[in-house]
């Protein structure tokens, strides 16, 4: 349908008013905030003892669930292209689930399993391994929010491209290590690459769950949003606008990164 | 047996043992049952601990019936909200040309890929005491709204968009031809197809905006009855060591966001048959 | 299309300076300190302070100087700030601590319960109580409601700010205050409930979790009185004069309650006799001077003397020992299913 001038100029510019007042105009005073008093107060404020450890902690969670994501989703998404089972719906539930779940439900579900008082509680109790408090809890709550992004992204993919290739290469005496590698995963980069962007991205900004599995101590176990979080309560408002900048920045670069793996998905799938 | 076949049988039985069936549902079953499963199993079965009365004493307190009215309030109004602006956007989007289109479209994931403490600064940068528009919307339902419409834009925006993108403006131009107005063509052509994927994304919309924490938490000040949500009463619950109740209400949020989304399922498979029963 | 993703001599290259800089990123130092420029924070022992949600103007001073006296020397504190109750319960759930300040002894009374607290923590001369405050009043500026005692904050249209008493040791000192005013030191219990009813049904609306987060609640434009420690109203007026906006005042009822904050070192600390050392400090002259120096009123009487015009003395100052003592007080009013003081405030609030 085409819309009469007047309509067109109505839609677009309410479209990009509503884009504008509720997106741009924040984003860009938090831009504003932080980097009036000048770039150097800008680095100084993120390169603080604790926002350096801050940031460590977040890099080292990415560090053990992307490749745990990858490890695991990419057979779970084989599974579901390629195989046909019993439950094979459930197992496509479960793995959309962590999406409808709020993040404090996800912190209090892994409290009430791997707390001291939990239904797992030996695990720390008797044999000291902490895991609310401790590093594994927010590992295990960002892999909970996670776990769709990889999955949903391979499987697509490989549903597509079919066997075709695979049976070929069986056909000329491949094991299945040697198809997997040279075959499959070659085939499904980019879908991969998008699944592990999204991972990063999600990984580095989770709070609500880490929030109430962490035990918050600068330095020790805070997360660069837990870090933003506390600098806001303590009434250091500069260094939450500044450490946000720099989260905001990491998400422009996913966004950025996502924008290219687009089109090299686009390119491959016409290949 | 010739040695073509015989190569082919090894062929097949490689391929079948690399990706065996039973070895892979077992290997996906453990670890989404270790990783998603297990813990929400954890929140069943500590709501169930004090019987039945317990829960229905925790999900029936003053505190949490207020906290569900503020939650589902903010959560629908939003979802209302963003289903129109955000097919409006998408539409602009796909149909319409102009500079800065590019910027634009990627600017709609910025929500979905901030951190949803940084848009809670963000909202409270605008909306907050230093706000340089003097709006203070702190402490205020319709601050709690607006952080919400901030963070479902993406949802309706990105499931409409490829639906219209395919959309075919065949049907579009027959009834052009034949002398419909734009709002009847609209009205009957283009919004029945949109349907699906507008229920879709107001479904997963709504389900972000009743569990939100992160960004309205600063902007809300969680006022009982006011601004205080159910994702910060299962907190305070938590924190105070009542598990049951922390339980309780989880229970009742995941019963909600579940229920939406296969509603919202249903009545989109069902319109997308009737539409490829008309074509 | 195989050979370009294994042997791609850029893709290996890219993944390479990823790893790299990843690795230079994690060797930098970190710590605890979260002022710019202070630098490596490598020091020979670090302590974890878990204490409750306001005496950080205190420790921040308490922390440099014991690093300066020879027992503290290479010591650097990580301090954790919560409602007394929940950081109490965290540390009885593995939270990380080796030395505790709690708001109310209730909270420390948990910790010698589950084992992580010595029971003879207070039974030498200190009583493991260092500085204490009294209840105060935070009104707006210039006391528009023109509040100066506990009736006033019934009159109609007041809206009083205070903490939940489920989560906030503060909330507890709060409604002990006028408790004891009402019910004349614990004696007529039933006018002192029946005045907690009135205030609590009628003129608290809000449930921050602790008593920061009720200055916070407060100061941000919510009710009209907030009540409050007299050190966190002194700190608010402070913070409001170095940016030159003073938007509060503080009054002390002519009867008000006195607070006792208690500090306690955990026995499982890996680090035991450092942190002896710190609650040792806290008690020196020098430690005390700190405290009544950041607002809080010392317990040293010589101290005490020389800022006794910082910290006026009420009419009558109810004490937790004249209700019996918190082993009593806590079970009878504050207890999470049967308090009546709890009671009260679930009925009120949900």
């Amino acid at each position: 349908m085409t819309l009469s001038p007047l309509a067109r100029f109505l839609t677009r510019y309410l479209a990009l008013a509503y884009v504008l007042v509720l997106v741009i105009v924040p984003v860009g005073l938090i831009l504003l905030r932080t980097f009036t008093p000048g770039v150097g107060a800008f680095f100084a404020s993120i390169s603080t003892p604790a926002a350096i450890s801050a940031l460590q902690l977040s890099l080292l969670v990415v560090a053990i669930v992307v490749p745990l994501n990858v490890a695991f989703g990419v057979p779970t998404a084989l599974l579901l292209a390629r195989k046909r089972f019993r439950g094979k719906s459930i197992l496509q539930a479960v793995v959309d689930l962590p999406f409808a779940v709020s993040p404090v439900v996800v912190g209090v579900a892994l409290i009430l399993l791997w707390g001291s008082a939990g239904i797992l509680g030996f695990v720390e109790n008797d044999f000291g391994f902490k895991i609310i408090f401790g590093l594994p809890g927010i590992v295990l709550a960002s892999i909970f929010v996670t776990v769709p992004f990889v999955i949903r992204e391979v499987e697509p993919v490989l549903h597509e491209l079919g066997t075709d290739q695979e049976q070929a290469a069986a056909t000329l005496g491949a094991t299945w290590w040697q198809t997997f590698w040279r075959i499959t995963l070659p085939s499904i980069r980019w879908g991969l690459t998008y699944g592990v962007v999204l991972t990063v991205a999600r990984t580095l900004g989770e709070y609500g769950a880490v929030l109430m599995v962490s035990s918050n101590l600068p330095g020790t176990s805070q997360t660069l949003t837990l870090l933003v979080s506390d600098r806001y309560s303590r009434g250091a408002e500069y260094g939450a606008y500044a450490l946000s900048t720099l989260l905001m920045m990491v998400a422009v670069l996913v966004l950025v990164a996502q924008a290219v793996l687009e089109s090299r998905r686009g390119r491959a799938r016409e290949e | 047996m010739t040695a073509a076949a015989d190569t082919d049988i090894r062929a097949v039985a490689s391929v079948r043992r690399a990706g065996s069936t039973p070895a892979l549902v077992g290997a996906a079953s453990i670890w989404l049952s270790v990783i998603v499963l297990l813990p929400l199993a954890a929140i069943v079965v500590q709501s169930g601990k004090g019987g039945w009365s317990a829960f229905r004493t925790a999900v029936t307190s003053g505190a949490a019936l207020e906290s569900f009215r503020v939650t589902l309030l903010a959560a629908v109004g939003v979802t209302v909200v963003n289903a129109f602006f955000g097919l409006l956007v998408a539409w602009v989007l796909t149909r319409d040309q102009f500079v800065g289109k590019r910027v634009i479209d990627a600017v709609i994931d910025l929500p979905f890929a901030l951190p949803t403490i940084v848009a809670s600064l963000v909202m409270l940068a605008l909306y907050g005491p230093g706000s340089p528009v003097k709006l203070h919307l702190q402490h205020t339902k319709w601050g709690i709204g607006v952080a919400l419409l901030f963070v479902t834009l993406p949802f309706v925006v990105r499931t409409v968009q490829p639906v219209l993108l395919e959309l075919d403006r065949e049907t579009e131009e027959a009834a052009a031809s034949l002398g419909a107005t734009n709002s009847v063509i609209f009205t009957r052509v283009v919004l029945p197809a949109l349907l699906p994927a507008l229920l879709t994304g107001a479904g997963l919309a709504f389900s972000r905006a009743i569990g939100e924490f992160g960004s309205v938490v600063l902007i809300g000040g969680a006022i009982p009855g006011e601004t205080e949500v159910s994702s910060q009463w299962i907190r305070t619950l938590i924190e105070n060591d009542d598990r049951t109740g922390a339980a309780a209400i989880s229970i009742v949020l995941l019963a909600v966001s579940f229920v939406v989304l296969f509603v919202l399922r249903v009545v989109g498979s069902r319109a997308a048959k009737r539409e490829e029963q008309q074509e | 299309m195989s050979a370009k993703f294994t042997a791609s001599p850029r893709r290996w290259r890219t993944a390479a300076t990823i790893a790299v800089t990843a690795s230079v990123l994690a060797a930098c130092g970190g710590g605890a300190s979260d002022v710019a420029g202070s630098g490596d924070g490598k020091a020979d022992t670090t302590l974890t302070l878990v204490a409750y949600a306001v005496p950080e103007p205190g420790w921040s001073k308490i922390v440099p100087a014991f690093a300066e006296t020879p027992e503290g020397k290479g010591v650097a504190v990580t301090t954790s700030y919560g409602a007394s109750g929940d950081q109490s319960r965290a540390v009885v759930d593995g939270k990380p601590a080796d030395i505790v300040n709690f708001s109310v002894e209730p909270d420390v009374t948990r910790l010698v319960k589950a084992g992580k607290v010595s029971p003879e923590w207070n039974t030498d001369a200190t009583v493991g109580i260092p500085f204490g405050s009294v209840v105060s009043l935070v009104v707006r500026k210039g006391n528009p409601k023109n509040i100066k005692d506990w009736d006033d904050l019934l009159a109609p249209g007041v809206e009083v700010v205070t903490p939940s008493p489920l989560s906030s040791g503060s909330a507890k000192w709060n409604l002990l205050a006028p408790y004891a005013s009402k019910s004349n030191g614990g004696q007529n219990q039933q006018a002192g409930l029946d005045f907690v009813t009135a205030l609590v049904n009628d003129h608290v609306k809000t449930r921050p979790g602790s008593g920061r987060e009720a200055t916070d609640v407060f100061l941000q434009g919510s009710g009209d009185v907030l009540i409050s420690y007299e050190n966190e109203a002194i700190n608010i007026e402070r913070m409001g004069a170095e940016k030159g906006d003073v938007a509060v005042e503080h009054v002390n009822p002519p009867q008000t309650f006195k607070i006792e904050n208690p500090v306690a070192v955990v026995t499982a600390s890996s680090h035991l006799d450092k942190a002896i050392a710190l609650k040792n400090f806290l008690y020196t002259p020098q430690g005390q001077k700190i405290w009544a120096q950041a607002g809080f009123r010392p317990v040293d009487p010589a101290v005490a003397a020389d800022f006794a015009k910082d910290f006026p003395a009420p009419q009558k100052l109810w004490t937790i020992a004249d209700l019996g003592g918190w082993g009593a007080v806590d079970t009878a009013l504050f207890d999470k299913d049967n308090g009546s003081i709890t009671t009260i405030y679930k009925k009120a609030t949900g």
